[in-house]
């Protein structure tokens, strides 16, 4: 699997990572020795292999529909770097 | 093409799937064990998982499952033995943990069907392609800051059932009627409080059109989050039209996330979102698969009610009912209870008790804003008040005297016609002399009834009625009239 | 420096001899001695001292101790403490203070264990050299030249100095195992979901294990036992009854069958490590165990299927630090779509954004079937591997790292390189098997390590195999030079 530059920057804009241009390459040809690596998956014989997504295939456990959580807004809100009146603060948003 | 070849505006068909928000009435949320009421002060009903914060771990909410079989199971849908909770990653600043943990290729409910009664009398059979159990958004809060936006994460979290039809329905009127129909669904089960002011029932439109029905399918576009029947009418009925008219232009539908505006009953395009969107879903890993048992699919197949439909049919068929008043009495749970336990006073009384729910009853909800649940006067009480009428203890004027005074607090039905004396007076004796006061004061009405204008039988029991104060049985006044009169 | 066992600590505060606080003193003077390693991202004595005394008072009130009161140890940073500072080794959480606390991290204190501090690490704990901790490098004990592996560098390096009698790590492709085996201590990595992961900062979810380090296969069962158990907070936590691992340690060996795995004794090896690990199994086989040579032919894709499952899970685990509610936060964003990007590119470290780039590239459409989806395939014919070899042996026996401790710098530049040794580890974290790495000797000077991998829940046979060759051998007693 051969990486351009666009992959990269596409594959950096979903992951939200800045790069800048002039560290495109070195992490383009990096990353390209990394998905080298993966070229191995092809070579294991994985015919009618249910694939595993946990351990153990076990089964989910769940909880009651009991209102266990006290309000900790003062402080968990001092842990952003900016909020305002009770709420986080981002950049302005345009829909 | 050129101009005389296109086909009319009647040829294109519209298709459209409607994608229905169901937020499931439960007090905690789908993951985590923070508060889902409504309204709160922002962030204050968030657990450590709601603002993701590092290390925190989601643990399904058991009653949220048990309400998606139970839905499931009402649209006769095969309730998954295995289904998967997946991740669909974005960033937005009201997603906080970076993904929504949704359900994708193993939805916890199959395909299943709904009968849905559009407005112009026509029954259709909708088919729902799956229903799946997510976590709704936080709320992003825009124009209370002068340059940032604000995220308040109480609705984090909260559980959705994400019921999506297929693409099968052919109007505006079809999709508000087959909404309606979901609507009423889980307000019948008690799965969500349909709430669309709060946003407990919203949807996402899904409009194409097409030259005729077999056509291939055209570009879809789809409208996000509208929360009004109306709106869901206004809407599709706009893009449809756009849609046509754009391709009868030939311009290209594009593929596109929509809003609809309510000011202008307009849709318009989203600022162009992410060229791609790639939410890269994949099982997640810190749930492991939702495996339901089939014995905890049959207890709850036990203990479902009888659903809406069933319960109109039955009242049309066992109990008579025209079905314009077997709709409206299934139209919500509490008002269908309300009329059987009036009903179970009052047996073969049904459309008297029909009448009443949806006349009298209904109306003074309306005028009070409240639901049913709250009407100051209970089915017991209605009943007792029926029963009276039914036995002709008193009119039907009367009775309505009472009603709205057993609805202002006055006590019981017959401590009110105790208390104020409006028993009818069915005493043939009492209401011989009335009649008799009445013909002494209008010789000259007797003479021209007598003469042949037998009109004037109203006036004469008018003319009773007043001398009774109301209180005469009215058929045994014109029995006893019609014959002092023949005299 | 101080060697001495969890169980003769105890024997000390038993006795009245010494008291939790001289303990707690002691090891924060060692620590404080033994800065130079920079086994610690930041001491907590305050804490430490707080908690000993109270330790102090409820013996003297007359409770009744459990054999870690008074103990104390150190947590690996990824551990959320409340109150204290937890970085996972990263700048995105240079001054984040945690509003709760690990499982691990209750667990211990109710224990009556006491915490001086919280150890060095690879950033979010990706790395197998502890160099990607943005708070410097970890200096192995037995040669500061040399990297202590990772990511639990900070831990294993901490015990093997003596500072602290046991820390605990967490393993998602070997990081307690290998950075054990560098370093001359007993690393268990317990079943997938026999621990909590409530408040263990996530890398990789399914592969994820809170474990121990210690002197001792003896110390990391007292631990293990502390530790283990279901957490409903954890929808993977494991539901079953705990197993009193310390009663099993001493049963004998007679016909334990040990599975060697050819596949683990490949080119790649160093031969100082084989002539150890060897040696390691003859001990084994001279306590009564059979040796049995067993096949996992499919061992060498764990590398490939590893490495794109557990960065795909982490490019999702690692999205929620987006400078919005905690963590670092840029200065330099005119915009939402800045400040994401920003706050990220300086938040994490190279080797994880390296790590977000594939795991997002191996989720993206067009190659979730070829990269992820074949990887999970390849993860169950992996797991199917073991379960046919633990239909035939009870343990699967091989050294934990192909080499002995690599020099500081020398993989630094070639994340390939790096990964490539992770092959012996990192196949158990796919099959979510408990496993365990203890001392086998020395090899030109430096530890090397023998893996056991047990079927899973099976702690308990394996920390007893584990324990019984400890008690034939000094191997886990050898030190660094002080």
């Amino acid at each position: 699997m051969s990486l351009d530059h666009a992959a990269v920057r596409h594959i950096a804009r979903l992951a939200r990572l800045a790069v800048a241009d002039d560290q495109l390459e070195s992490l383009r040809s990096d990353l390209q020795r990394v998905l080298h690596l993966f070229d191995d998956l092809a070579a294991a014989n994985v015919d009618n292999l249910v694939p595993l997504a946990h351990p153990h295939d076990q089964a989910l456990s769940l909880r009651d529909d009991v209102v266990s959580e006290i309000d900790r807004s003062a402080e968990l809100l001092a842990l952003a770097a900016a909020s305002q009146g009770g709420y986080y603060l981002v950049p302005k948003v345009i829909e | 093409m050129n101009a005389r070849m296109k086909p009319a505006a009647s040829a294109w068909q519209a298709v459209i799937g409607l994608e229905i928000h169901a937020q499931l009435s439960t007090a905690s949320k789908l993951f985590s064990g923070a508060s889902t009421a409504y309204g709160a002060e922002p962030n204050t009903q968030t657990a450590l998982l709601d603002c993701a914060m590092p290390g925190t771990l989601p643990v399904p909410n058991r009653e949220a499952v048990r309400k998606a079989i139970q839905f499931g199971l009402a649209i006769d849908a095969t309730i998954a033995p295995q289904s998967v909770f997946a991740r669909k990653n974005y960033f937005y600043p009201d997603l906080p943990k970076g993904y929504q943990i949704s359900q994708y290729e193993l939805p916890v409910v199959g395909a299943g069907r709904l009968r849905v009664r559009v407005d112009d009398g026509r029954v259709i059979e909708v088919e729902i392609q799956r229903a799946h159990l997510e976590e709704d958004a936080g709320k992003s809060v825009h124009d209370a800051f002068h340059a940032e936006t604000g995220i308040d994460l109480n609705r984090a979290g909260t559980p959705l059932l994400e019921i999506v039809s297929a693409p099968v329905l052919h109007s505006a009127a079809e999709a508000v009627a087959y909404m309606r129909t979901v609507h009423t669904l889980v307000r019948w089960l008690g799965i969500c409080d349909g709430n669309m002011q709060e946003g407990s029932f919203r949807c996402d439109c899904n409009v194409s059109v097409r030259r005729g029905s077999d056509a291939p399918l055209g570009t879809r576009t789809e409208i996000k989050n509208v929360n009004s029947f109306r709106f869901v009418e206004k809407a599709i009925e706009y893009e449809i039209e756009r849609q046509i008219r754009a391709l009868e232009n030939g311009e290209a539908i594009v593929q596109e996330t929509r809003l609809y505006d309510p000011a202008r009953h307009q849709t318009r395009s989203m600022r162009s979102k992410e060229s791609a969107d790639d939410y890269r879903y994949f099982p997640d890993p810190d749930l492991p698969p939702l495996v339901i048992a089939a014995a905890d699919i049959a207890r709850e197949r036990d203990a479902l009610p009888e659903l809406p439909q069933a319960r109109r049919e039955r009242y049309v068929a066992q109990l008579g009912l025209p079905e314009a008043d077997a709709d409206q009495l299934c139209a919500d749970r509490a008002t269908a209870d309300y009329f059987e336990a009036v009903l179970a006073v009052l047996p073969g009384q049904a459309k008297l008790c029909a009448n009443w729910v949806l006349g009298e009853v209904a109306a003074s909800l309306n005028e009070a804003g409240i639901e049913i649940a709250a009407a100051p006067v209970s089915a017991a009480a209605l009943a007792q008040l029926l029963a009276r009428l039914r036995e002709g203890s008193i009119s039907g004027k009367i009775a309505k005297d009472v009603f709205a005074a057993m609805w202002a607090g006055e006590g019981s039905a017959d401590a009110i016609i105790e208390a104020r004396g409006l028993r009818q007076i069915s005493d043939s004796g009492a209401l011989a002399a009335a009649i008799a006061a009445v013909l002494a004061e209008h010789p000259s009405q007797v003479a021209d009834y007598r003469g042949g204008n037998e009109k004037l039988l109203q006036f004469f029991v008018g003319q009773a009625m007043k001398r009774t104060r109301g209180q005469a049985n009215p058929q045994q006044l014109n029995e006893l009239l019609r014959r002092a009169l023949a005299g | 420096m101080s060697a001495a066992s969890i169980a003769a600590l105890a024997a000390e505060l038993a006795a009245g001899r010494r008291s939790a606080r001289e303990l707690a003193e002691d090891a924060l003077l060692r620590a404080e001695r033994g800065a130079a390693l920079n086994s610690f991202i930041r001491i907590d004595a305050d804490g430490a001292r707080a908690a000993a005394n109270a330790v102090d008072a409820q013996r003297a009130a007359g409770a009744a101790p459990s054999q870690l009161s008074g103990i104390p140890f150190a947590h690996k940073d990824i551990f959320c403490t409340r109150g204290v500072a937890t970085t996972c080794g990263s700048r995105m959480l240079r001054d984040f203070v945690p509003p709760y606390d690990a499982q691990v991290v209750e667990r211990l204190a109710s224990a009556g264990a006491v915490s001086i501090g919280k150890t060095n690490m690879d950033e979010f704990a990706m790395g197998s050299s502890n160099e990607n901790s943005a708070y410097g490098a970890v200096a192995n004990p037995w040669d500061t030249a040399r990297v202590p592996g990772g990511s639990s560098g900070g831990s294993a390096a901490a015990v093997a100095a003596g500072i602290v009698p046991f820390a605990t790590g967490t393993d998602t492709g070997g990081s307690i195992r290998q950075p054990a085996a560098f370093c001359g201590v007993t690393g268990l990595k317990p079943t997938y979901g026999r621990v909590s992961r409530h408040g263990m900062i996530a890398y990789a979810s399914s592969l994820d294990c809170a474990g121990v380090l210690a002197r001792s296969a003896a110390d990391c069962a007292v631990v293990f036992d502390a530790i283990a158990g279901f957490d409903p907070r954890d929808a993977t936590s494991v539901a079953r009854p705990a197993e009193a691992t310390l009663a099993l340690l001493d049963q004998p060996l007679a016909g334990l069958r040990i599975g060697v795995a050819r596949e683990y004794f490949g080119s790649g090896v160093q031969a100082g490590v084989g002539e150890r690990v060897h040696a390691a199994l003859a001990e084994l086989e001279r306590l009564g165990a059979v040796l049995v040579d067993i096949s996992l032919a499919n061992a060498h894709h764990a590398i490939a299927a590893y490495y794109v499952i557990a960065p795909a899970e982490a490019s999702s685990n690692l999205a929620r630090y987006d400078g919005v509610r905690y963590g670092h936060r840029t200065a330099q964003a005119r915009s939402l779509d800045e400040l994401y990007s920003l706050s990220r590119a300086e938040g994490f470290g190279s080797e994880v954004q390296r790590r977000i780039l594939v795991g997002t590239y191996a989720l993206s459409a067009g190659y979730y079937d070829a990269y992820y989806l074949r990887a999970q395939k390849v993860r169950r014919l992996i797991a199917n591997d073991f379960a046919a070899a633990f239909a035939e042996v009870d343990l699967i026996a091989g050294p934990t790292a192909p080499t002995t401790a690599f020099r500081l710098g020398e993989k630094a530049g070639d994340a390939l390189a790096m990964y490539a040794a992770d092959v012996n580890t990192v196949a158990v974290n796919l099959a979510g098997l408990p496993a365990i790495s203890v001392p086998a000797g020395l090899a030109d000077g430096l530890p090397v390590g023998l893996q056991l991998i047990a079927p899973a829940f099976a702690e308990a046979r394996m920390l007893n195999a584990a324990h019984q060759l400890q008690q034939a051998t000094d191997w886990h007693l050898q030190e660094p030079a002080a």
